[in-house]
């Protein structure tokens, strides 16, 4: 589904990934795991298309498709879902608004009419009843003075409304307790799917043992150093990443 | 004098054969006394401080010939224009080309009364604001006696007729009784390029009442230059909006006093800047009474070549203790050839108070596009969100859906006209 090959990125002339290769299958979830400026963030924001990142070269496709040559817009419309380490606030926009422009837009790119606010309304009760999300919450500004963990299950509620092909998912679980970690796991565990694959950026193991990964690949010094089973991730948690920036560097 | 006159810009002699020309004017001692007062001054300059970014001789290189009294066609003209127009209000004053039409004004309420008196000279050093006192031929006051609770808006339509180069004049007092709430909406339609609009609203606030007064200026004039001035007594509340969305060069000049102790203002302002427009506000709000509060938020979204200007001065002098100011001016800039000038200024006499003021410019947030384009949305429909909720923002702080609504239209159609056009081109590039 995902096949990155010899991706090497620069950001204001400093190399953060270096001959990077990595693929995601269908129905997979894969993990990238790797210590602080590993350029994990990095590799998620190439994939989703975020400005101001220079590709010096490789290649990045989706189902065979060069990501690299579309926009933002486009790569999202394609499958492509980044749900953000720090989702941005956007003052003035209510969150219940933004959802239904985003489903929307989706939905007229396939050439499908857009949904009925009684049908909308349906769709978001159960998304959110299922992330235990206020509505409330839904009414107020987006990201607008929301809790960390607030935050996070709108990424997921987002994810769940749009059913994107691939998902990226960028260190979810910092700033989460314990049972919003569950919450945000859940979500994602319902959205398993033999059509879709997962990337979920960790830094740490404990999300793993609620998001059991089918590959772990440890990621250090912009490139992928090991790629193991799950055992792999615990390898890690004991070892810490020291052993592997060693062999990067 | 003398000197003076030979230096007179084009303008400025037309205006002066006009004054003298039109008896119903220069034979009023007051209005020649005004009319001298302008010539004094002459157009303003950069020069005058108030008027730094604004060359408003350099600008107006003529003057459009003054706008005669409407005449029976101009009036069914403007019935016709106002029939499509769907009341939003309890009553509706009418001017037409700047002269109040009784006969087009809608029923006020028994506690609203319009009778043709002029309001007070006011005691402001502006050339425009003594152009306006001389060269208005009508001039009327809106009174709210003392007590009265008015359940809607009042409308206060300033339409002109007529797509033709003229000068249009227009003088206004609205008077609110003690302890009075009352909501205005002042609304400038009809010009079309060629006209030059001088329009002066006065707002007299009596203890505790309580008004909301906006302003919207959607039409085309090549000139509007409108000055706005309040007084409010012992804790009177005004918050008041203005929406320029349209005109060639629009000035706004606001002079607020809070005469009365605790007396509180919130001043906003939405300014939609595009193609070579330029638009000019500038106010000045004086605190001489312990207690006041004032709030003044500014906001504008500059396009193509537009200008945009905000000058705030809040003097707070010496009896004004405890008074509690913020003065914030954020601009967005949408085209590299886009401008935004801003000077907010506190001028503090007393010694226990708290000020601040801040001025913001820049471009749409990257992050926030981002966000938005990651979830599907084009390009063209998130900068139109984001700028409809920066603009939604402000307008939003009148806090009354009423006049909420047809502010959020205009921003709307705004954002869906003449800046989509620009967006898109620039995209393609």
């Amino acid at each position: 589904m995902l096949e990155i090959e010899h991706l090497s990125v620069a950001v204001h002339g400093k190399l953060i990934l270096d001959d990077l290769s990595l693929s995601v299958k269908a129905g997979e979830v894969a993990a990238i795991m790797g210590p602080n400026g590993s350029g994990k963030s990095t590799l998620s924001y190439i994939i989703a298309g975020k400005p101001d990142y220079e590709v010096t070269s490789g290649q990045v496709r989706l189902e065979g498709e060069d990501l690299l040559k579309l926009d933002p817009t486009e790569r999202a419309l394609r499958g492509v879902f980044l749900a953000f380490q720090y989702p941005i606030e956007i003052p003035g926009v209510t969150t219940m608004t933004f959802l239904k422009t985003a489903l929307n837009a989706g939905r007229r790119a396939r050439g499908e009419s857009d949904l009925t606010t009684p049908e909308f309304m349906r769709r978001v009760r159960e998304a959110s009843q299922l992330l235990k999300i206020d509505q409330e919450m839904l009414r107020r500004p987006l990201n607008v003075g929301f809790s960390g963990g607030e935050k996070k299950r709108l990424e997921i509620l987002q994810m769940a409304l749009i059913q994107p092909r691939l998902a990226v998912m960028d260190e979810t679980d910092s700033g989460l307790d314990i049972d919003a970690l569950r919450i945000v796991a859940e979500g994602v565990n319902r959205l398993r799917d033999p059509a879709r694959g997962f990337l979920i950026i960790t830094h740490y193991q404990r999300l793993l043992e609620h998001i059991r990964p089918d590959v772990v690949h440890v990621m250090a010094r912009g490139r992928i150093v090991a790629s193991g089973g799950p055992e792999l991730a615990l390898e890690l948690e004991r070892k810490g990443y020291r052993q592997f920036e060693e062999e990067a560097a | 004098m003398t000197a003076h006159f030979a230096e007179r810009s084009i303008a400025e002699a037309a205006l002066a054969r006009e004054f003298e020309a039109t008896r119903g004017l220069s034979r009023s001692p007051r209005r020649a006394a005004a009319f001298s007062r302008f010539l004094e001054q002459g157009l303003p300059t950069r020069r005058n401080e108030s008027w730094h970014y604004t060359d408003l001789r350099a600008a107006m290189r003529d003057a459009a010939p003054l706008a005669p009294a409407p005449d029976v066609e101009t009036i069914e003209a403007a019935r016709q224009i106002l029939q499509a127009r769907k009341p939003i209000g309890v009553g509706r004053l009418v001017l037409v080309n700047g002269a109040v039409v009784t006969e087009l004004c809608q029923r006020f309420p028994e506690s609203v009364v319009f009778n043709r008196e002029a309001p007070p000279s006011a005691d402001i050093d502006d050339a425009m604001v003594a152009l306006n006192e001389a060269m208005s031929s009508d001039a009327g006051t809106l009174r709210v006696s003392d007590g009265a609770a008015l359940s809607d808006p009042v409308e206060i339509i300033h339409l002109i007729v007529g797509e033709r180069a003229q000068a249009t004049y227009s003088r206004l007092a609205i008077t609110v009784g003690v302890g009075a709430k009352a909501d205005f909406i002042e609304d400038y339609v009809g010009a079309t390029p060629g006209v030059q609009r001088n329009a002066s609203t006065v707002l007299t606030l009596a203890e505790k009442a309580k008004v909301k007064h906006v302003v919207m200026l959607d039409d085309k004039a090549d000139l509007h230059i409108e000055s706005q001035v309040a007084e409010l007594a012992a804790r009177a509340e005004l918050n008041a909006f203005a929406l320029v969305a349209g005109g060639a060069l629009t000035r706004r000049q606001l002079f607020v006093r809070l005469a009365g102790e605790q007396a509180t203002i919130a001043l906003g302002g939405l300014a939609l800047v595009d193609g070579a427009r330029r638009a000019d506000t500038t106010l000045q709000v004086n605190h001489k009474a312990a207690g006041g509060t004032s709030r003044e938020w500014y906001r504008a979204i500059v396009d193509d070549d537009g200008v945009g200007v905000f000058q705030g001065k809040v003097i707070v002098e010496k009896a004004a203790q405890k008074t509690d100011g913020a003065m914030k001016s954020q601009a967005i800039l949408l085209s590299p050839q886009a401008q935004m000038n801003a000077k907010p200024e506190l001028e503090i006499f007393a010694d226990d108070v708290a000020c601040g003021h801040g001025a913001t410019i820049g471009s749409l947030d990257p992050e926030q596009l981002f966000y938005l384009q990651a979830r599907g949305i084009p390009r063209a429909e998130a900068e139109s969100i984001l700028l409809e909720a920066f603009g939604g923002e402000a307008i939003d702080r009148i806090d009354d859906q009423r006049l909420i609504e047809p502010l959020r239209a205009a921003l709307g159609a705004w954002l869906a006209t003449g800046r989509g056009k620009a967006t898109s081109m620039r995209t393609l590039k």
